[in-house]
């Protein structure tokens, strides 16, 4: 009997990844010791472990190679892409701490399964074989799909959690379906060998299958219609998570997979995203105007966000991919300090989540006001903030690569975003308040998360070059 | 030559504004004073400007040039030729009247006013002293917010309107413009190797005429055409002019509105001289349109700033055409009318506020033979009044005159239409007057309007001067943009092959 040789395991290339996994058992195993009726200091071991994976991020930069028979790899791209999603999961944690608190649904659990989904996410960024993709996706989406009705007592937390779950394991189904029927075309589920496969149907239909089902993930049109309940419903931490470090790490295994792997069938999928990325961002944005949820109105911006990022791989090659990365790192900061003021302005029971809510917030809280209103103009693209950097790089992307007419379609979306956008500042500036409403008390974390959040897209405004460079970086191993 | 000089007059009032928002809400008069002295400071920097600037010479002067984005061929690169000299000029001139004239009139939210009305000087000089199309587009694009603000927070009834009007229109273009700016930069890039954003390396590439060459002029243009506004993008200019605050329309008018016209003698003739060319007729057809039908709606409106508004699509379609006729007398006429329009509208608009502040009403009904309660203040209304038909003597008619001179070498007929404009201002601005100022005291409530005041003096003195002296001697302002005309003028004939004259007339 051949004994069964032990693959050789690299732990050094999942090190932030075990980082996260290891502090999410050690939030769970703190909550069984006294204090048993406070969890924020559950809430700063998170954090403290978000950090640490950070650091550890940082540690291995520039490093690379496979592991795990080359399932996973370490290159700077998988890095860059564990930065964005600590960001985005150090940035929900603060705003998270006292936001629960007020919601009375504080709990370990919480802490655990933001780490648990956001180990998901890190692996999702290092995947190189479609099974990991699958077991990372599933990692995130079922614990996002329990943070979605955190909320037990609110009646649109469970629709949001029931919607997002149904949806999402409808969506799986494509995932797995489309893999097995890559795997049968090419015998392997290894990106690599993927790549290789020649271009057959059985090779595009798996393919095909594969896109609705990361079309989904990404909430990219036609597959957008949880985002809205989902947004709605979920604790607006939540929400801010699923929009920035979900996005970010399906965009991570879609660009890895898409833009760099299949050069054989790039010319079927570039026509297929131009009318994704066209449709994506103007479905997103006109829907947007009709809303009068703030939390909706940002879940279909969102969409349109995700429109403007596919015109970066359309546009593909370094340039392309790169700007996209640029571009979810400011969407990242820019949405999570959306979100964290959108939490800090409610209150514990109610909501704030009506555009009408915000009228005189100008006066009521008038650096809460100015703090959206920079990242709203940010979400516009007005200079010099990061989202005007960001859709630079992605137009620029697109005009360079020859796509002019779909850099005009996405201007002209930014034109119409710039409506709905400019309706929360009106209230928050040029209308009085109905009825009296105390200003909101923004804690000490929240105004941290914030500040981080504020400092990120005035940096990647002014002062873009390091961030794109560190993009450039991260997309150069792949392309080779 | 200063090194920094631009940089500090750029960024003073920013920073001032800055430092104003740290000081306490109710300091409510420390926060005027403070605006206004750093607003009289920046003016006070940039007089040097002029007293160095070297007349003879078309080359950007006090150029500073520093690497910003290096992967992208983005640089921080001011400076200043005979073009923006005037245009930088005026806005550190027009930016502290603005501040004074809502001295009183804004008394919510001084704090955010100020600040605002600073960033939005920081913006406006910004455009006119970037060198680099990346860095004009973030103050083009920047500039717009403040002034979204203040039509939006201290405006009129309908201001919120007004205020996304403004915003959506003047994006739209822009956006266009910034696909047209992207496909300029990738198609210098790939012809020359270099990549770059930087106007000057960019001016000097010959783009290839056809249908692109085209598409990028009209982005170019409907960006700028809407800023002007040029007939029919004009739409979104009276909403905006009237629900402003005195402080907004007086900054709207004398300086936002000439970015539009910077835009077209900066960008679309060096960079699209061919397509100047073949869209020539097109603007110049739209400018005297804009002219005429401009002053024909003045005609008919019953509300001063309504009048004072819609007279701005004229008089801004004169520098259009000026701009367009592309010889020296016509594009010095548009240089300097740009400067008129901001003195004499400008007045116009204070002069118009200093009315509302004491009757609270704008409507030419109600009023009637306020020369005898207020002489002084009639006095004033009708230099400027008189400066914007063009009468000579008065700065007006110098730009009117060489903006005609130029457009006769071209197009007589449409010239022609065009001077009727004059005679229409003559019509709508005396009428009005008449109306306003003669006859007798129609109404009690404008009995007991007290005259000019001290302040009001030291905001209208200085512009009275500037009125009659660019009336007298234009050459003081006209001499130093000589240079930098006949240059661009140059520019365009060698792009073209000289075929200007043949293709223009």
């Amino acid at each position: 009997m051949t004994p069964i040789a032990a693959p050789p395991i690299a732990l050094g290339t999942v090190l932030p990844t075990l980082i996260v996994l290891g502090t999410a058992v050690l939030v769970l195993l703190a909550d069984l010791l006294p204090p048993r009726d406070r969890k924020a200091h559950l809430g700063l071991l998170a954090l403290a472990g978000l950090i640490g994976a950070q650091l550890a991020t940082l540690a291995v930069w520039g490093g690379r190679g496979p592991g795990f028979r080359g399932m996973i790899v370490l290159d700077n791209y998988a890095l860059f892409f564990h930065l964005v999603v600590t960001y985005a999961a150090a940035l929900a944690v603060l705003m998270s701490l006292d936001y629960l608190r007020r919601a009375g649904a504080d709990s370990a659990e919480y802490y655990a399964l933001v780490l648990f989904a956001t180990s998901g996410m890190l692996l999702l960024a290092s995947a190189n074989d479609l099974i990991v993709v699958f077991l990372a996706v599933e990692l995130m989406s079922l614990s996002l799909y329990v943070l979605a009705g955190v909320f037990k007592r609110r009646r649109d937390a469970g629709e949001a959690s029931m919607k997002y779950f149904l949806l999402g394991v409808f969506a799986s189904a494509f995932l797995l379906y489309g893999i097995a029927l890559l795997y049968g075309a090419a015998g392997s589920t290894n990106f690599d060998r993927v790549a290789a496969t020649p271009r057959t149907p059985l090779v595009l239909i798996g393919l095909g299958l594969l896109l609705v089902g990361f079309g989904f993930k990404i909430s990219s049109v036609p597959f957008h219609m949880w985002a809205p309940d989902v947004y709605q419903g979920a604790p607006t931490s939540v929400t801010a998570f699923i929009a920035t470090g979900s996005k970010a790490a399906v965009f991570a295994a879609l660009i890895r997979l898409v833009v760099a792997g299949l050069r054989t069938v790039q010319a079927d999928a570039t026509p297929v995203f131009w009318a994704l990325a066209a449709l994506t961002m103007t479905v997103g944005n006109v829907v947007a105007i009709a809303q009068s949820n703030l939390k909706r109105m940002l879940a279909y911006s969102s969409v349109a966000h995700v429109g403007y990022m596919l015109v970066g791989v359309v546009a593909g090659g370094p340039s392309g991919a790169g700007a996209v990365l640029f571009y979810l790192l400011a969407y990242t900061f820019t949405t999570a300090g959306t979100f964290g003021v959108i939490a800090l302005c409610e209150r514990a029971g109610e909501e704030a989540v009506n555009v009408r809510d915000y009228a005189g917030l100008g006066r009521r809280h008038p650096v809460l006001a100015l703090a959206l209103s920079l990242f709203l103009l940010s979400l516009i693209g007005i200079p010099p903030l990061a989202g005007f950097v960001g859709k630079v790089y992605l137009f620029g992307a697109a005009v360079r690569a020859g796509f002019v007419w779909l850099a005009v379609i996405a201007v002209l979306n930014s034109a119409l975003a710039a409506y709905y956008y400019l309706r929360v500042i009106v209230q928050m500036y040029m209308r009085e308040p109905e009825g009296a409403t105390a200003a909101p008390t923004p804690s000490f974390a929240g105004v941290l998360g914030l500040t981080i959040a504020l400092v990120g897209i005035v940096l990647l405004g002014v002062v873009p070059a390091p961030f794109a460079d560190l993009a450039a970086a991260a997309v150069a191993p792949l392309l080779r | 030559m200063t090194p920094g000089l631009l940089t500090a007059v750029t960024f003073l009032p920013a920073a001032g504004g800055l430092v104003l928002a740290f000081v306490p809400r109710r300091r409510q008069t420390l926060l005027r004073g403070g605006a206004l002295t750093v607003a009289l400071a920046t003016f006070v920097l940039s007089v040097p400007l002029y007293l160095a600037f070297d007349g003879a010479s078309a080359d950007h002067q006090f150029v500073e040039h520093l690497p910003w984005i290096p992967t992208l061929g983005v640089g921080y690169h001011l400076g200043l030729d005979g073009i923006s000299l005037l245009l930088v000029l005026l806005t550190t001139f027009i930016t502290p009247l603005a501040l004074g004239s809502a001295w009183r009139a804004i008394d919510d939210r001084v704090k955010e006013f100020v600040v605002t009305m600073l960033v939005l000087e920081t913006g406006m000089v910004g455009v006119f002293v970037s060198l680099d199309l990346f860095l004009f587009y973030v103050f083009w694009e920047a500039m717009l917010i403040p002034m979204y603000v203040i039509i939006g927070v201290w405006g009129g009834a309908e201001r919120i309107y007004a205020a996304v009007k403004f915003v959506l229109y003047t994006m739209a273009g822009s956006l266009l413009m910034l696909v047209a700016i992207l496909v300029l930069y990738f198609q210098h890039g790939a012809a020359t190797g270099t990549y770059t954003f930087d106007v000057p390396t960019l001016a000097r590439w010959v783009v290839p005429p056809g249908p692109t060459q085209n598409l990028m002029f009209a982005a170019f243009a409907l960006a700028f055409a809407i800023k002007v506004p040029l007939f029919p993008f004009h739409t979104w200019l009276p909403d905006a002019h009237v629900e402003a605050p005195t402080a907004g329309s007086v900054i709207l008018a004398a300086v936002l509105l000439k970015m539009g016209t910077y835009g077209f003698l900066r960008f679309c003739l060096p960079f699209f001289p061919d397509a100047s060319l073949t869209f020539g007729p097109l603007m110049f057809a739209l400018a005297v349109v804009g002219i005429v039908y401009g002053a024909w709606v003045s005609t008919v409106q019953p509300d001063l700033k309504k009048l004072v508004a819609y007279s701005s699509v004229s008089h801004l379609g004169f520098v259009v055409l000026g701009i367009f006729t592309l010889n020296v007398q016509g594009m010095t006429g548009g240089l300097i009318q740009m400067v008129n329009h901001g003195l004499s509208t400008g007045a116009l608009f204070l002069l118009v506020g200093m009315i509302y502040e004491r009757r609270h009403t704008r409507r030419i009904a109600d009023f009637g033979g306020l020369w005898q309660v207020m002489p002084a203040l009639s006095a004033v209304f009708l230099v400027a009044a008189l400066s914007s038909l063009g009468l000579p003597g008065l700065n007006g008619f110098v730009g009117e005159f060489l903006v005609l001179v130029g457009a006769f070498q071209v197009n007589r007929l449409l010239a022609a239409v065009a001077t009727t404009g004059i005679i229409f201002a003559a019509v709508y601005l005396l009428w009005m007057y008449q109306r306003v100022f003669f006859g007798e005291v129609q109404h009690e409530d404008n009995r007991r309007l007290p005259d000019l005041d001290r302040r009001e003096w030291a905001l209208l003195a200085p512009v009275v001067v500037l009125i009659v002296w660019i009336g007298v001697y234009p050459l003081t302002f006209t001499g130093p943009t000589e240079a930098s005309l006949k240059a661009l003028i140059a520019q365009v004939e060698s792009k073209t092959g000289g075929t200007r004259a043949a293709a223009s007339r």
